[in-house]
């Protein structure tokens, strides 16, 4: 029972379950942009648990500026026909384990700031959602004097920063254990509530 | 398969060694498909920045308002859902008590026998031609969401012998800001399942885990037509307008 007057302990997350495919996934969810329209990028890879097999039952979403370093607040994500660029997008994994985005590069939302794709994690078998951050790769500079960055061993930030394939695609994998876990984040506020 | 006395005593294991979390303990194996998919180390402190500080925002060409009745969603058959019907209804607020306005609600749910819509369902309960489990809805001014649903069933699942998900619906839920983004499960009053449920049990302080319980609210219910259930959701605070605390508040 809540009393939000009295009570403002955040809501505890609960796992995404198994059954999510027939309700959070509709058509163009992870198309920010049409797949071929000039500009678009692809930002792909595969989730995987702590044995190395691909997740299969997986949600990641995105959220990122534009090219110009805009982070665009329009509606329009769920029914994308109006073509408005929303920088918010939605994939689930396949059966390997791989999701897909098409969309458009993020240019730095800050003078000299290093570019990003703000992500979410969800998973069957995990508990609470996950957040991270996959990097642009190319400006070194910017990389190099990234706060976030700047604080991580070498072979975290390499793994923090996404890989541009030979076509022009961005290419980031999600290790929810292992190794090779991937960096996931906590901000400010969520800390009010462990 | 392991019997629930078995998980049961990993639970109070857990519980007694980690108590008082108010968010899910991630590595906690008596919910066993958690073992592989846990991160093993804490999650990096980092300051929100760019797009992190910009929820995404839904309008009224993404959501049809009768996403939010999900009692008649197979229209075009005519029939109406077997089970109890009832209204789910609360609000959205910020860490700070903040109405979350215009924010897109996702729920998906079993139907009455306990059983999903889904291919990988295999739960040997009927599917119910009049009930497709999910709905959306935009919060209003004040931050409050509505649904007309069916009440939904508990449903066996393979994590031990004999294992039952205590009846619940999915919640997915956006704040101001991308931090706040929150996929949760609503559960009903006194169900005698909660003792049992490693995934309800991963919270292991009590109080945190009563908050994803809906109340009961007789105000609610309509005169031989529905059942009214309450359940207000408080995200995480919003980095937007976040300014560390500092001593000597005029407070
Ligand atoms: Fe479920």
């Amino acid at each position: 029972m809540t009393d939000l007057a009295a009570d403002l302990a955040p809501t505890p997350g609960q796992t995404i379950g198994p059954f999510f495919h027939y309700a959070l996934p509709y058509a163009h969810d992870r198309e920010l942009v049409p797949p071929g329209r000039a500009g678009a990028v692809r930002l792909h890879g595969h989730v995987y648990d702590g044995a190395g097999n691909g997740v299969p039952d997986a949600l990641v979403e995105i959220r990122h500026a534009d090219p110009s370093g805009a982070v665009p607040a329009v509606e329009g994500s769920i029914r994308r026909e109006g073509g408005a660029f929303t920088g918010w997008g939605r994939s689930t994994t396949d059966r390997t384990g791989r999701y897909w985005f098409s969309t458009l590069e993020p240019g730095p939302t800050r003078a000299g700031g290093a570019a990003c794709f703000a992500v979410t994690v969800f998973a069957r078998g995990l508990l609470n959602r996950l957040f991270t951050r996959v990097y642009v790769p190319g400006d070194d500079a910017a990389l190099a004097a990234e706060p976030l960055l700047a604080g991580l061993p070498a072979d975290e930030r390499t793994r923090l920063v996404a890989v541009r394939e030979p076509g022009g695609d961005l290419w980031f994998d999600v290790h929810l254990q292992g190794e090779r876990e991937t960096v996931f984040l906590s901000f400010p506020r969520h800390r009010d509530c462990t | 398969m392991e019997s629930q006395e078995l998980i049961s005593k990993e639970i109070a294991d857990l519980q007694d060694s980690r108590p008082g979390l108010g968010q899910p303990l991630l590595d906690f194996a008596p919910y066993r498909s958690a073992v592989l998919r846990h991160p093993t180390k804490d999650p990096r402190p980092a300051d929100p920045e760019g797009a992190e500080l910009v929820a995404p925002v839904f309008g009224h060409s993404d959501v049809d308002p009768l996403e939010a009745d999900l009692t008649i969603q197979s229209g075009q058959s005519g029939g109406e859902p077997i089970g109890e019907r009832i209204v789910v209804t609360g609000r959205v607020v910020d860490g700070d008590g903040r109405p979350v306005r215009g924010q897109l609600v996702e729920i998906w749910q079993a139907n009455a026998a306990g059983r999903y819509v889904h291919q990988r369902d295999q739960h040997p309960a009927p599917i119910d031609p009049h009930f497709t489990g999910l709905g959306r809805c935009l919060t209003d001014d004040d931050g409050g969401y509505r649904f007309t649903t069916i009440k939904p069933g508990p449903y066996p699942w393979r994590n031990h012998r004999n294992a039952w998900r205590p009846a619940h619906i999915h919640f997915s839920l956006f704040g101001t800001d991308f931090t706040q983004r929150l996929i949760t499960q609503m559960y009903f009053p006194g169900d005698p399942l909660f003792a049992l449920d490693p995934i309800y049990q991963s919270i292991t302080d009590e109080a945190a885990r009563a908050r994803l319980v809906a109340s009961y609210d007789h105000h609610l219910s309509e005169h031989e037509w529905l059942l009214g259930y309450r359940w207000d959701i408080v995200l995480t605070g919003s980095h937007a307008t976040y300014v560390e605390p500092e001593d000597g508040d005029d407070d």
